[in-house]
């Protein structure tokens, strides 16, 4: 039985190794923030995805954009949660080319975010998933199973990770960040704390500001996480009494079979 | 093989009667499900259930993700995202056909190993382990095929890397990639033929599986003394055997349970642990990826293929002797392809009088050493192909070959093996002794 246990184990390892392994190691720093959405039963936090929202929107839309987030989802319960109003008025800030009218109007709700505004500014709508700021050790995958992929720890650290040493290289300008891999990044320091002023009165100093749009842009990636968590947790929940069930069924009618008594 | 004599369906009614003579397809389903099943099938008997579940939710799910996916380069990134975001319950049909494929290939090595100790592929079953590797080749294309689909970043170089390896083939490589891809590179005609195949073949892997139950259905199942069940009579059969239903039914769904269990606490809670970052990012033919990592379930073999570099001895003798025709990266195909191969000739290459590995004491040492083996080479895959991996890898690799084509056949000489039970009877009752009547009993909750 052990050794039958044991194979099983190895193969449930097997689960746990390869995959989890991106990018190699670098010697960047990802410090581990504490986000409200970690673990089973984390969820997003509805004030920090409207801050978060505020910050992309008078900060990081004028480079990037969000070209796979349809509007109207910031109107959706387990996001930002805007009221109905408020989106079609959200909406309104941004131009949309129009191929029936062949021409740009006003953005309605069920249009999507714009694309990024610069050619070399990455779309943001995936990038929390897109990035692993947790490795190893030794390729194993285990701070992975552990701390999570760190997408939102490694946006966040990336945000407050600018040295102010700067480089210019080929006619552009490179920023030392020490979470950027090989340390020297394009982009400039967009955030240096108090950029956006929170109507909830939040704190909004550097850490913060970085914080809560590292958590939006975890949003614009994993818009369905809570539903997700919860059909989860209704799955283990039924999977474990039917296991119970067929343990006891099973028992049950293996019993006069192996000669004990039921 | 006259199959073990056991009872058969009866017709009753005059419907039934009617039916069986025009179609016995109710008889082909009693026979199927009321097998003679040996009794001491322990917990590593389990996985051709999980399997055959894993073939359903793969085909159910992933024939309604094809109702929401374009297989255009323009489109397929974001008709995933599509599915994600817009598509009722969208996001946990992709997660459970993504992971989906995990657990298949999780079932398929625990299978696969599980045949490799008990000796389930040696005579009179090398047909079915051979129709098994078939199956095990056609769902390493479709689940390769598969991760192309969504047009991510892995998708896109990994399909670059894979197909290049058939550019490496002398002589035809060249137009055979060509063909492969419909095109110089990968591209919408890549795409387009991917999606076809990849809804294609795992029918064919269904209609494989019913040609591997037949098969086995005929042998009867091996079992963990690997004796076989007696045939001589209606009653010595019962004494070795149980049927399937209800028994290993049961026994089977308890273990998909569990097993699901844990599946659906990955889908639910970390649905891209398994998944590369990378293949979140759309596919861009002008930017590679810094690494190029397959699916966990393809490092092993991935590992083997990077191993033989143009500086180990094999790959320069090859390369003399063929004057050049086997270059390094033909051997490394050849070696990837051959490891799976070795594995397939294993009922020929296992010399053993003896099936099961649990009568056979130095078998044992080397099988687990291939099991290590096996998550070693899995481990190497993943890393940079640098020192020390390359040197780690190239022994790993080496050890695979060894096991088959070496320590198989010379085991059966060398080793003395114990002495199996006389039957499957003797084992199960020197863990469950008989009550005093003797025998097994007579009820059968099914009838």
């Amino acid at each position: 039985m052990i050794k039958k246990l044991t194979l099983s184990a190895l193969a449930a390892f097997g689960l746990t190794t390869g995959g989890a392994i991106a990018a190699g190691a670098y010697d960047s720093h990802i410090e581990d923030f504490d986000f409200s959405f970690e673990g089973p039963f984390g969820t997003y936090d509805v004030n920090q995805l409207q801050r978060g929202l505020q910050v992309y929107t008078e900060i990081c839309a004028s480079c990037h954009g969000l070209k796979f987030v349809p509007l109207r989802t910031i109107g959706d319960e387990g996001g930002p949660g805007l009221p109905e109003e408020q989106v079609i008025e959200y909406a309104k800030q941004f131009e949309v080319f129009d191929a029936d009218l062949d021409d740009f109007r006003e953005a309605v709700p069920t249009d999507h975010f714009p694309e990024s505004a610069l050619e070399n500014a990455p779309d943001l709508s995936l990038m929390a998933k897109a990035r692993a700021g947790f490795h190893g050790p030794y390729g194993l995958g285990i701070n992975q199973f552990f701390k999570g992929i760190g997408g939102p720890e490694y946006i966040a650290s990336l945000l407050t990770g600018y040295t102010g040493e700067e480089k210019e290289q080929a006619g552009t300008t490179f920023y030392e960040n020490t979470a950027f891999p090989g340390g020297w990044i394009s982009m400039a320091p967009p955030l240096y704390g108090e950029d956006v002023d929170f109507a909830d009165g939040h704190d909004n100093d550097l850490h913060h500001i970085a914080e809560d749009v590292s958590a939006f842009l975890m949003w614009t990636a994993e818009p369905k996480l809570g539903a997700r968590k919860q059909a989860g947790f209704a799955g283990v929940l039924f999977l474990t009494l039917l296991s119970v069930l067929l343990y006891l069924t099973n028992k049950r009618l293996w019993a006069p079979v192996k000669g004990k008594e039921h | 093989m006259g199959g073990i004599p056991h009872d058969h369906y009866e017709p009753k009614s005059n419907s039934e009667k009617w039916l069986h003579r025009r179609l016995p397809v109710v008889g082909l389903m009693y026979d199927t499900l009321m097998i003679p099943t040996p009794k001491n099938l322990n917990w590593m008997w389990i996985w051709g259930i999980v399997l055959t579940f894993c073939l359903a939710l793969q085909i159910i799910t992933g024939i309604v993700l094809a109702m929401h996916y374009t297989p255009h380069v323009d489109s397929a990134f974001a008709s995933v995202e599509h599915i994600m975001r817009n598509v009722n319950g969208g996001y946990m049909l992709r997660y459970m056909h993504q992971n989906g494929a995990s657990l298949f290939f999780v079932a398929v090595y625990a299978h696969i190993f599980r045949g490799l100790y008990y000796g389930s592929y040696k005579a009179p079953r090398e047909i079915t382990w051979i129709i098994g590797m078939l199956i095990y080749l056609l769902m390493m294309g479709t689940a390769f095929m598969g991760y192309v689909l969504p047009w991510g970043q892995m998708s896109f170089w990994g399909a670059t890397v894979i197909t290049g390896l058939f550019g490496a083939i002398p002589f035809v490589g060249e137009s055979l990639q060509t063909l492969l891809l419909g095109g110089p590179a990968v591209d919408n005609a890549t795409l387009n033929r991917f999606f076809s195949l990849h809804y294609l073949f795992p029918f064919v892997i269904a209609g494989l599986v019913i040609i591997h139950i037949w098969a086995f259905h005929t042998t009867g199942n091996n079992n963990p003394t690997g004796v076989e069940v007696r045939r001589t009579s209606k009653e010595d059969a019962e004494k070795d055997t149980l049927p399937f239903w209800p028994y290993f039914v049961i026994k089977d769904l308890f273990a998909l349970a569990v097993i699901l269990l844990v599946f659906f606490a990955i889908v639910g809670f970390m649905p891209n642990y398994l998944g590369h970052p990378d293949n979140y990012i759309e596919a861009n033919p002008l930017s590679t990826p810094a690494h190029i990592v397959p699916e966990w379930y393809f490092l092993p073999f991935y590992a083997i293929l990077r191993a033989f570099t143009s500086d180990v001895w094999v790959v320069i003798i090859a390369e003399t002797l063929t004057g050049g025709i086997i270059d390094a990266k033909f051997f490394g195909v050849l070696a990837m392809f051959g490891a799976i191969a070795v594995m397939a000739l294993a009922p020929w290459l296992d010399t053993s009088s003896v099936r099961s590995g649990r009568y056979r004491p130095m078998f044992k040492w080397w099988f687990w050493l291939l099991v290590v083996d096996f998550f070693v080479l899995m481990w190497l895959g993943a890393m940079p192909a640098e020192e020390p991996y390359a040197t780690f890898s190239l022994i790993a690799s080496a050890y695979w070959f060894a096991y088959f084509l070496v320590i198989l056949p010379l085991l059966g000489v060398i080793e003395k093996p114990m002495t199996p039970p006389a039957t499957i009877q003797e084992d199960f009752e020197a863990h469950y002794p008989a009550k005093t009547d003797g025998g097994s009993p007579a009820v059968n909750p099914a009838e």
